[in-house]
């Protein structure tokens, strides 16, 4: 048996010997690989080599070479950050000892515990890591799809060109246009994301284009800090936006991306720019892998992020199914830790303490108008459990927002220096 | 009508009789101190004026780092600004050690460990804010409530190795190098000082909401380890 496990890991060695450090037999060292190198797999990769202090040989695969952030992406559309300023190259991961491949994962052979790399490659592991973020579920914008209409109606919420083309979008609009967003359904990738951004908007809006119009359609009752951007909407941006909820048809929208028009509840508004943000899956690859179910997210073990369909694989951040966590950066990279020191402990025998999680979303509303919402997660037999939650609180005085902007700048700098070293 | 009007007497008694009897400390004992412990820095009383520290008159009740035209650290208008204000509790736990309350507090004074002391320099302090009786809904100025830190507490020896784990908590926020911008740094702390800051969220006496949350569900061997680790972290 173990045998035959060292042969099968031996042939896929052979082919996968160019991308790693060469290594002796007989002291081939456990395989860890992380598919994915955003706030959960970069994290993963990181904390695992570092730990184990070259105890395990652990390998990231990640498509781009260059990673931008998805958290800070709407203070780049706001004019508040540079685009560069969201990238960072995984130079340090590398530095850590962790072997960073730059190609895109196609197939994982769980039988054989290998995954096949779109080069052709195939990478034997023991343990698996998928944190491959967001998909977006085909058909949930009735006349939308990513593939052919993403170029003329962005989503924007996977940061990089898509958030460029947006921002320009918005820099290029008539006076006194449209700028109409789509809302997701629940579940999805960073709860005030899409709010975030509809302040970010207004702020630009404001000062290029004071007489321009923004409509959100969304299919929610109701949303995260709501009564917060609500507020603060009205303070800074009184009369600019309209947000319309199911009652009123948010929840009933077809786009055409070719005339620039949105039915709403049958009635053809014409926009100038649509900002479609659809309903979510998890990232294919898991999918692929089969580790998720009905939901089309993986459903995991809530003391170690463990899929509940495969004992050799993990999958943490927006791709887990795992209870009370918003999909967050933030909860991802709290989520890799855990599952790293699980891993180290099953492969390495190392001390496995209780898992403790937890999370916080700062949001900018306006300049120096920071917000936040946060809570602390223990593992349940059924789901990761929320604990303690706070929130910030409507009417706060200026002083206390800007101390939490200027907190959530120093979060950024914190979890990208956690993340990428 | 009739009964609640006894209720609300019964109430008043209750509260106000404390109030009368226990006094904060002895006021001129507090006046030799702050004369030979404050007066080198703060002015305090009729005509006082900023110096290398703030006024003091008028204290209780102000929220921290509020006086005008006085140049703060960061950390103490970032204090202020998450809600610190200067009650009796506060106070107390300032100037027992006040780097240990405000991280990088530009106030150089080493703390004063005798409560007895503090309580008679608060009591000094406190005849220059509004009084009570002067303005009924004013800070009340019964004693402190909350127990100070437990000698046994301080005396816990932290698991290194358990502090590390539990770390990787703190620095999705907390930069490991030590940079400070917009977050405070917390390494390489005295693990007293740590220990004590720690329990001031628990106990909710500093007043950031995300560090409440973090400190409240942190066991006291909990906070002993990361104390040890944070201490000897390069």
């Amino acid at each position: 048996m173990i045998l035959n496990r060292r042969h099968v890991i031996g042939t896929g060695f052979a082919t996968a010997a160019l991308l790693s450090a060469p290594m002796v037999w007989g002291q081939a060292k456990p395989r860890v690989v992380v598919i994915g190198g955003g706030a959960g797999g970069a994290t993963a990769a990181r904390y695992l080599a570092k730990d184990s202090a070259g105890g395990l040989d652990v390998t990231l695969i990640e498509a781009n070479p260059i990673y931008t952030t998805c958290f800070f992406s709407n203070l780049y559309l706001g004019g508040f950050r540079e685009f560069e300023s969201l990238q960072h190259s995984y130079d340090g991961i590398a530095a850590g000892g962790v072997t960073v491949i730059n190609d895109m994962a196609t197939g994982v052979d769980r039988a054989a515990k290998t995954v096949t790399l779109a080069g052709g490659q195939t990478v034997p592991y023991d343990r698996l890591i998928l944190s491959p973020g967001i998909d977006f579920r085909d058909g949930a914008v009735p006349g939308w799809s990513a593939d052919e209409h993403a170029d003329i109606m962005p989503h924007a919420y996977k940061a990089g060109p898509q958030t460029q083309l947006l921002k320009s979008m918005v820099e290029s609009m008539p006076q006194g246009g449209t700028f109409a967003m789509i809302a997701p359904p629940n579940p999805y990738r960073c709860p005030p994301g899409p709010y975030e951004r509809v302040s970010m908007v207004a702020h630009l809006l404001k000062q290029t284009n004071p007489t321009a119009k923004i409509l959100v359609l969304d299919p929610k009752d109701n949303f995260s800090k709501r009564a917060l951007f609500e507020e603060g909407w009205g303070r800074h941006y009184d009369g600019m936006i309209d947000w319309v909820g199911p009652e009123f048809g948010g929840g009933a929208v077809e786009v055409r991306p070719d005339t620039m028009e949105i039915l709403v509840e049958g009635e053809v508004q014409k926009v100038d720019v649509c900002n479609v943000i659809p309903g979510q899956i998890a990232g294919k690859i898991a999918a692929i892998a089969g580790v998720t179910d009905d939901s089309g997210w993986a459903p995991v073990h809530p003391d170690s992020m463990k899929s509940r369909t495969d004992e050799n694989v993990y999958v943490l951040g927006d791709s887990s199914a795992q209870g009370d966590m918003p999909k967050s950066g933030y909860s991802a990279n709290s989520q890799a830790k855990v599952a790293a020191m699980s891993i180290r402990g099953e492969l390495l025998g190392s001390k496995v303490f209780p898992a403790k999680y937890s999370n916080t979303c700062w949001s900018l509303i306006a300049p120096e108008d920071g917000v936040k919402v946060g809570a602390s997660y223990e593992p349940t037999p059924e789901k990761i459990a929320s604990v303690e939650s706070f929130i910030s609180a409507t009417g706060e005085d200026a002083a206390l927002r800007k101390v939490t902007y200027e907190e959530s700048l120093g979060w950024y700098s914190g979890i990208t220096a956690d993340m990428f070293g | 009508m009739a009964r609640r009007q006894l209720l609300a007497l019964v109430f008043c008694a209750v509260h106000a009789a404390p109030l009368a009897a226990e006094s904060i400390g002895d006021p001129t004992r507090g006046a030799t101190l702050f004369d030979r412990q404050c007066k080198a820095c703060h002015q305090i009383g009729a005509g006082a004026t900023n110096r290398v520290g703030p006024v003091l008159s008028n204290l209780f009740g102000r929220k921290a780092g509020a006086v005008p035209d006085f140049k703060y650290s960061k950390p103490l208008t970032r204090m202020g600004a998450d809600g610190l204000i200067w009650t009796l509790q506060t106070l107390d736990a300032y100037i027992e050690n006040p780097k240990a309350l405000v991280s990088g507090t530009r106030m150089n004074y080493r703390g004063m460990a005798d409560a007895t002391a503090r309580a008679d320099l608060i009591a000094f302090l406190r005849d220059y804010s509004d009084q009570p009786q002067n303005i009924p809904e004013s800070e009340p100025t019964a004693r402190k409530t909350a127990p100070a830190l437990d000698p046994a507490i301080l005396a816990i020896e932290g698991d290194p190795e358990y502090g590390a784990y539990l770390s990787s908590e703190c620095s999705t926020c907390h930069r490991r190098d030590g940079t400070d911008d917009g977050i405070p740094s917390i390494t390489q702390w005295p693990p007293e000082d740590f220990v004590v800051a720690m329990h001031a969220y628990k106990a909710k006496l500093r007043p950031h909401p995300v560090m409440q949350m973090m400190a409240s569900r942190l066991s006291n061997d909990e906070i002993a380890a990361l104390a040890a680790y944070f201490a000897t972290l390069e």
